[in-house]
């Protein structure tokens, strides 16, 4: 932490095309006065960070989400904001290397601690925070929960001062907002990994920063509805983008075959379930087995697993 | 019914506003509610839910299950059983730590051949979970288990707010035929009703006060002319609650549910006799 990291030019992010486009763009570079995060420049004018796969600990930060940030003409705006306050100014002095342009926006693809923690250091930096119209309600209901809970996971000192922000400007459907000949489109959908998800997509370059209804390599995580998350994979198949930065895994994957391994698992355990509720299964026997064929193909698959399987049988032995 | 503890919804009101308050004194700050000063928490609630009565060894008689660690604190699974030939008439469930530590305390009905309720809990920190059964002559049985979990009860109520609102009240039953064990001589079925079953412990946004908790607090389960079982509820039933049950298998009856929640709101549903 106290050091600056050295930035590869290449990152590996997977799938070999990727990594050719990746090595074109190149990152930002690194002078070392101060701390950056790493950041890929994945399209023109198209940054993505590639958190940790891991559960957020003191000895990563909370730096165990991805996010980004688009440069238009005219400003920039920043997709979810890292996990911590640290990361998030780090981040930002990312941007700062990249562009003295204003951050005009901070735009937060949904509740969850790992993506907005450090809100704060961008609304400080002048941004206006953007986000689904559910997303205050939720994060008020959930502020005491998390304050907690991140409390025992990172250590006190990185939690002190963060501030679960609520949007000043809240979406219900879609937006757009420009940022000086480029136009970031923003779209809410039915609940699917949380009740808040929103995604943001640079339709100049095809880019879609998917929040958390992309997850690779990390198992897909249930905070809202799996049927709600099979039905929104279906329409995000049909949005006109090349390549996605999902919530977590790389920094940057082709779309829409990103959306795969997810839908492969979350269909695997709606498989699961189904037959177990039918054949009368109790919901910690069934939750106990669910999608276990699934187990080699992620990262913290102990982690999350059972309670995906025990909140989805509640959600599927009503339907 | 006379030797009741909770007589009346005031009464159940006034015991769970004493357990918020002793559980707010003596609760630890940390989710890490370890063993020491576990039992003083105890002593803390059987003093008050059970005005310092006496309690025996519950081995046998009645019995709890939860798993030792909860997969999702927010939905616990535990099931309550009672020895059939000892007339347990009441089982009262308490979550030691919870801010309200009384889940539940089911009545058994007479005759209905009631042994096993499972159900699913919200559970705040590491804590005892004690099951007290309450026999014909008054005497208290009493049992318990130890579960990890945290941030169940302060967690927010509903994944979806505006869906919990657009189905609350609604019911579901299922019915799986022969009780297991029971050598046909039960059957079982499982209960499932819409509700938010809110904590309470969400701030709201705008004010910065609490919302007030919204649960079921009384719920009656009949089937013909006879009740299976009655339930005063507390905050610490899961969101959509559930109840799956055996019952005295007999001839064909409808069951009759009815639910009462905080703001008064009364769900009622009867399901047709068993299809068979
Ligand atoms: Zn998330």
């Amino acid at each position: 932490m106290a050091l600056c990291t050295p930035i590869e030019g290449v990152r590996s992010v997977g799938p070999a095309a990727l990594a050719v486009l990746m090595s074109v763009f190149g990152s930002v570079p690194c002078a070392c006065a101060e701390d950056t995060l790493a950041f890929d420049e994945i399209a023109p004018h198209v940054y993505a960070h590639a958190g940790a796969v891991a559960l957020p600990s003191s000895e990563n930060r909370g730096d165990t989400s991805n996010f980004g940030f688009v440069v238009g003409d005219e400003a920039v705006a920043v997709i979810d904001a890292g996990g911590s306050l640290p990361v998030a100014r780090e981040a930002l002095a990312a941007i700062r290397r990249v562009t003295d342009k204003p951050v005009r926006y901070l735009i937060l693809t949904h509740m969850h601690p790992d993506h907005v923690f450090g809100s704060r250091i961008f609304k400080d930096a002048g941004a206006t925070i953007v986000g689904s119209a559910a997303l205050g309600d939720a994060l008020a209901a959930r502020s005491d929960t998390y304050l907690a809970s991140y409390r025992d996971q990172l250590g006190p000192a990185l939690v002190e001062g963060v501030e679960l922000l609520p949007p000043d400007r809240s979406v219900d459907g879609s937006l757009t907002l420009d940022l000086g000949h480029r136009a970031l489109r923003l779209q809410t959908w039915p609940t699917a990994h949380t009740n808040t998800d929103l995604t943001v997509l640079d339709t100049t370059s095809g880019t879609l920063f998917a929040g958390d209804l992309v997850f690779l390599e990390h198992l897909p995580v249930i905070d809202g509805s799996l049927t709600g998350w099979l039905k929104d994979i279906e329409s995000l198949k049909a949005l006109p983008a090349a390549r996605v930065v999902p919530g977590h895994g790389p920094s940057v994957a082709p779309f829409p075959a990103a959306l795969e391994p997810e839908a492969r698992y979350l269909e695997t355990l709606k498989r699961d379930l189904d037959a177990d509720i039918d054949a009368g299964l109790r919901l910690e026997n069934a939750a106990a087995s669910a999608a276990a064929s699934e187990a080699a193909n992620w990262q913290l698959f102990d982690a999350y697993n059972p309670r995906n399987a025990t909140a989805a049988y509640a959600e599927l032995e009503w339907q | 019914m006379s030797q009741s503890i909770f007589t009346g919804r005031s009464r159940m009101a006034a015991v769970l506003a004493i357990g918020l308050t002793a559980a707010a004194m003596s609760a630890p700050s940390g989710a890490k509610a370890a063993e020491p000063g576990a039992d003083e928490v105890w002593q803390g609630l059987v003093t008050d839910v059970f005005e310092g009565k006496p309690m025996q060894d519950g081995t046998g008689i009645v019995s709890l299950e939860a798993p030792a660690r909860a997969a999702d604190p927010a939905l616990v699974p535990v099931t309550l059983s009672v020895d059939p030939t000892r007339h347990i008439r009441k089982l009262t469930l308490v979550i030691d730590h919870n801010p309200a530590p009384v889940a539940a305390s089911f009545t058994l009905g007479d005759g209905a051949g009631v042994t096993r309720i499972e159900t699913r809990v919200r559970v705040n920190a590491y804590t005892d979970i004690h099951l007290v059964g309450e026999a014909d002559d008054g005497t208290l049985y009493v049992t318990s288990r130890y579960v990890k979990a945290a941030g169940g009860c302060a967690a927010p109520a509903s994944k979806d707010p505006a869906a919990a609102a657009r189905s609350i009240g609604q019911m579901k039953l299922r019915r799986f035929g022969a009780a297991e064990g029971s050598g046909g001589t039960r059957d079982e079925a499982q209960l499932m009703i819409r509700h938010p079953n809110n904590s309470g412990l969400q701030k709201d946004q705008v004010t910065l006060l609490y919302i007030p908790a919204h649960f079921i607090t009384e719920l009656t389960v009949a089937r013909g002319e006879r009740t299976l079982f009655t339930m005063e509820g507390g905050i610490s039933i899961s969101e959509d609650p559930s109840f799956r049950f055996d019952y005295r298998a007999d001839t064909p009856e409808p069951f009759h549910v009815k639910a009462v929640d905080t703001e008064n709101m009364t769900f009622a549903h009867d399901f047709p006799a068993d299809a068979s």
